[in-house]
């Protein structure tokens, strides 16, 4: 089912933004990467900035990736999920390391999903996926514009099986090139993805 | 022939880069702020803005006014100098700094504080609050330093929107305050006013971690959230500069996501309070 066959370059990063109901999205997509997964994915999730960092802990015993909450300038590694810390936002350098920023909070939130995907289409141009899942506001819809202008892939969940529909939604009319999918058809195609990934027997 | 596409395709963020990477070069060279080695990413959405809202069409057009015209500068350093803190930010440093690192303290006569990257002075009342707190303010000299000049400004007035106290308030009783913090504020039309007593004895001054030396000996540094927006080799350098300035076994403390841990000096310091961020140069 993948498209991307014909592109030269392959895949190099996912990027996910979720808000309201993200915990269980996530769930049914985290969990089913194998270990050798061969591409970074990078999260946020919008969450109290005075909660304790939970997501990374809480991740990482569920599934085969590895999973960690996102350092300031580390260096980016495939199979691996990063969580963008609470209370800051995730950047993506251009030679592929982390930066975190304490800078003002995007339609209220820090972390802010268009931070964390403007700065990764500026790094991984149509190299990159973006994802936008369930969520109860706006962001990540100007994000994910971004990331279709600099060639990227854009891909939204159905906002018929999402808990909350307004993310979703504002990144759809944003986007529209957007493909709209379940969450069990992006699990079947981010699998594939990382299937037909040339780094994948070559890194594990 | 043709211009480039205005499209936001990858030919024209070639453009932009160009653009920020002579901005910044121009910035340097006319009025000595260096922001060439600071983590690009968010440099760049902040010039994004800068050219969004100051209502340039591109960044060299707003390149040539900020060259020309030495007023531009301070408005375009409010894009470029992230100016967010709170008072009592992480409540739990400020605890450990009082279990931790007071106790140390309390063992020198005199005592030199530096808040580096200050900000408009949130942290730096926070530290003079819980100086006075533990009765250690009379014998301590405060230096606030930050390179933005607006901010400094701010930091020295101490005027707050009052809506913001309610949160400082929390922060503060969570980091272990023994007093109340209206003891130190008044309020009056929205604002909330830090009493001047508390800058009788802070040096405020124009200081970068890019391109200034080492000015006293410290026996605690307090950097948080400022070298997140430098690349590796620019934190290295401040680290250092941090190292050459400490007393033997004075105490550095760094925002919640910042550490040693890739910085070359990482063996020049021990962890205090690993959680929070507090190192302790090691003697040599
Ligand atoms: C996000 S604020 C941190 C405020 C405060 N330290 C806190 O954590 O709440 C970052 C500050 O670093 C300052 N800064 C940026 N570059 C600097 C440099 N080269 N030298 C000193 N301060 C710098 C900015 O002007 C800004 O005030």
């Amino acid at each position: 089912m993948s498209d991307r066959s014909h592109q030269a370059l392959p895949p190099e990063a996912i990027v996910i933004g979720a808000s309201a109901g993200a915990l269980q999205a996530l769930s049914e997509l985290l969990p089913l990467l194998p270990a050798d997964y061969p591409l970074p994915i990078l999260i946020v999730v919008h969450i109290r900035p005075d909660r304790d960092s939970v997501l990374a802990h809480l991740f990482q015993s569920k599934c085969a990736i590895s999973v960690r909450e996102a350092e300031d300038k580390e260096p980016i590694q495939p199979g691996t999920a990063y969580f963008a810390p609470p209370d800051y936002h995730l950047l993506v350098e251009q030679d592929h390391t982390l930066s975190l920023s304490s800078e003002e909070p995007v339609f209220f939130s820090r972390p802010s999903i268009d931070v964390l995907f403007e700065s990764a289409a500026d790094a991984y141009g149509e190299g990159l996926t973006g994802l936008v899942l369930t969520g109860a506001n706006q962001d990540g819809a100007l994000g994910l514009k971004t990331i279709v202008d600099a060639g990227g892939t854009a891909i939204v969940q159905n906002p018929q099986g999402a808990y909350a529909t307004a993310m979703p939604e504002a990144a759809i009319a944003q986007c529209p090139q957007a493909k709209i999918m379940t969450i069990e058809d992006i699990s079947a195609y981010l699998l594939d993805l990382g299937r037909n990934h040339p780094g994948r027997n070559s890194r594990a | 022939m043709s211009e480039e596409p205005v499209s936001t395709g990858l030919l024209s963020e070639r453009v932009e880069d160009i653009e920020i990477h002579l901005l910044l070069e121009g910035l340097y060279r006319r009025y000595h702020y260096d922001f060439r080695n600071y983590a690009q990413a968010s440099i760049k959405r902040r010039l994004r803005q800068a050219r969004e809202q100051l209502g340039y069409r591109s960044i060299s057009a707003l390149q040539h006014d900020v060259l020309h015209d030495p007023d531009m500068l301070p408005r375009l350093l409010s894009y470029l100098t992230v100016q967010v803190s709170e008072v009592f930010r992480d409540p739990s440093y400020f605890k450990a700094i009082r279990e931790k690192v007071i106790p140390h303290l309390r063992t020198y006569p005199s005592l030199r504080i530096w808040i580096a990257g200050c900000s408009t002075g949130e942290e730096l009342y926070s530290f003079v609050i819980l100086f006075r707190e533990e009765g250690l303010e009379q014998r301590t000299l405060f230096y606030a330093t930050d390179i933005n000049q607006d901010a400094l400004a701010k930091a020295e007035a101490g005027i707050y929107d009052l809506d913001r106290f309610q949160l400082f308030t929390e922060n503060h009783r969570k980091s272990g305050g023994k007093s109340s913090l209206s003891d130190y504020y008044t309020a009056a039309y929205g604002k909330g006013a830090f009493d001047k007593s508390l800058r009788n004895r802070v040096v405020f001054s124009d200081h970068s971690l890019v391109t200034d030396a080492v000015f006293a000996e410290m026996h605690l540094i307090s950097c948080r959230n400022v070298l997140i927006y430098f690349d590796r080799p620019l934190q290295d350098r401040a680290v250092g500069l941090f190292k050459d300035s400490l007393a033997r076994k004075g105490f550095l403390g760094l925002g919640s996501k910042e550490s040693l841990r890739f910085s070359q000096h990482t063996a020049s310091f021990s962890e205090l309070a690993p959680g929070d961020k507090i190192y302790q140069r090691l003697d040599r």
